[in-house]
């Protein structure tokens, strides 16, 4: 198990697997956040600069905005400001609902605090002591910043001629036989062959013929004969 | 029954699923979705439950198990997702929730309100009497400029110099951002167990009593007060309420009571920043009458007039709105 790994169990009874987010990859998020700010208030201030105290004003007001409520307007409206989208991080609440306004708000808001005294020393100190990697922000507001799954294509099982096994499997050795078989796409040949000769006291085969004559076994547990 | 034919009897089901939950991710306007559609949500996605759950009793295989658990986390995202902002609620918390919810933290405000106002009072007061006092809380070039902000030939009252000729637009934008930023650190230093909140709210009322106290002993007193009497109301009440708010997230880490530290902590937090956000409302209004009316060269009686009003309505909206007649309920 990975220390990561986070469980929640949700309303319908299941338990839903999150991996939390480190110091690291969060600080790459808020420097690409950072870049984006900035360019945000040039876009922002070179036009209205041309404007006198009229356009002083506005260039104010949206500073303030920026400054306090970027990473809400966007967290509020896909989970994650475009920095921790890039990274593939998202903000969720900790009990595995999408982040919303009051805890979004405070997070935020508390964001001063774990800056300080310089470049978030607090928020990691906080990060560092608590196992969930909570800034002092995200320990006030119940949040938590997790990695979104990438949605992914499952491979099929390799297309090879059902066989019973030799011997009786316990559920477990039967799943571990299934994710050997899913996984072989991705594996180099060499591993596969390696992997699979482990179970040659089971198969009495060796090399290649080691691998297929596993995928047959899987392809019977999924499909039967 | 065997992985295989368990995912042909469902596959139909899963795809509706997956684009269903396509097209509830794009954006709302490009979404080709009709009620019905979006209605059968939370019954196939119970029912992607219940297949995630056999299959993993059953063992079937970790890609299966994967790819329902990746469809079970979309949606839950869109099934629990909380509700949209909208306006009304908005208006309902203004008018309504947060007087309510001050008056229900009312003793927070107080214990802010005494932090603010006792040093405030005392260092105004010896400012009053000593003309020396003010150099020991701001230097030389602070208290020249303070000077000239407030000096009766200044034509612009409450601005230097350098800044009388810039629009009451700009000024507006530069409240806004400086006194509701102070607003939100004020708060947000109440997660130093309270520490920061205190800090800020004795920082600011000496500050501020020492500026009244030092400009009325010099015989401004008519440029310094009618300035700020009218945006005072809403100004030091929502300062004041942005520490009680900080007040709160420090009483939750210093007391939790029952609860855990973190537990506390959240409860708090929730009421807090409800707390903050009106505060922060009051303080664009502030921002408001100091950039348009505060700085105009209306007689001062009128503004002293007006600021009592003021007062008033800051007093009557707290203490009043959001209270159900007699008898009603």
């Amino acid at each position: 198990m990975l220390d990561t790994a986070r469980r929640y169990e949700i309303p319908e009874g299941i338990e839903l697997d999150f991996r939390v987010a480190g110091p690291v990859v969060r600080a790459c998020a808020w420097a690409i956040d950072l870049l984006i700010r900035a360019g945000l208030y040039l876009v922002i201030a070179i036009p209205l600069s041309f404007m006198g105290g009229m356009g002083m004003g506005v260039t104010l007001i949206f500073f303030f905005v920026i400054e306090w409520f970027y990473p809400v307007l966007f967290e509020l409206r896909q989970g994650a400001t475009p920095g921790k989208k890039a990274m593939g991080l998202e903000v969720i609440h900790d009990d595995g609902t999408p982040i919303g306004w009051s805890a979004s708000l405070i997070r935020n808001l508390l964001r001063t605090v774990d800056f300080l005294p310089f470049l978030y020393a607090t928020g990691l100190i906080a990060i560092l002591l608590n196992q969930d990697f909570k800034r002092l922000g995200d320990l006030a507001a119940g949040s938590l910043v997790i990695y979104r799954d990438k949605a992914t294509l499952r491979p099929g099982l390799p297309d090879v001629k059902p066989l019973q096994p030799p011997a009786n499997m316990t559920s477990d050795e039967g799943r571990t036989l299934l994710a050997f078989a899913e996984r072989s796409p991705r594996l180099s040949s060499e591993r596969r062959i390696e992997l699979a000769e482990i179970l040659t006291g089971l198969t009495g085969k060796q090399g290649e013929a080691a691998v297929t004559e596993l995928h047959a076994y899987a392809n019977w547990l999924s499909q039967g004969r | 029954m065997r992985q295989q034919a368990f995912e042909q009897q469902h596959r139909e089901m899963w795809q509706q699923l997956r684009h269903l939950l396509d097209e509830l991710d794009r954006p709302k306007r490009k979404r080709q979705l009709d009620a019905s559609a979006i209605a059968s949500l939370p019954a196939l996605y119970r029912a992607l439950c219940n297949h995630y759950a056999l299959s993993r009793s059953r063992h079937y295989s970790p890609e299966l198990e994967r790819e329902l658990h990746e469809m079970i986390v979309r949606g839950h995202r869109h099934l629990y997702a909380g509700r949209s902002a909208q306006l009304w609620r908005l208006v309902i918390f203004i008018s309504r929730g947060f007087p309510q919810l001050f008056r229900k933290q009312i003793a927070y405000f107080w214990v802010a309100a005494l932090l603010f106002l006792v040093p405030g009072l005392l260092i105004g007061g010896y400012c009053y009497f000593q003309s020396e006092m003010i150099y020991s809380v701001m230097d030389d070039t602070q208290v020249a400029q303070m000077e000239s902000m407030y000096d009766p030939a200044n034509r612009k009252p409450g601005r230097s110099i350098e800044r009388s000729a810039e629009t009451d637009m700009m000024m507006f934008g530069h409240y806004i951002s400086n006194n509701i930023g102070i607003g939100f650190r004020t708060f947000a230093g109440g997660m130093l167990f309270g520490v920061g909140s205190v800090l800020l709210l004795v920082f600011n009322g000496v500050f501020i009593g020492a500026v009244a106290g030092h400009l009325t002993r010099m015989g401004y007193e008519e440029t310094f007060w009618s300035f700020v009497s009218g945006h005072g109301s809403f100004e030091l009440t929502a300062i004041v309420i942005c520490g009680a708010s900080g007040l709160m997230l420090g009483h939750a880490l210093i007391a939790p009571g029952q609860r855990t530290r973190v537990d506390a902590l959240k409860w708090r937090a929730a009421d807090a920043l409800k707390l903050v956000m009106g505060a922060a409302a009051m303080l664009l209004v502030a921002a408001f009458i100091e950039a348009f009316w505060s700085s105009s060269s209306v007689a001062t009686e009128i503004k002293y007039g007006v600021a009592a009003l003021l007062w008033l309505l800051v007093a009557l909206y707290l203490g009043m709105a959001g209270r159900r007649a007699h008898g009603s309920g």
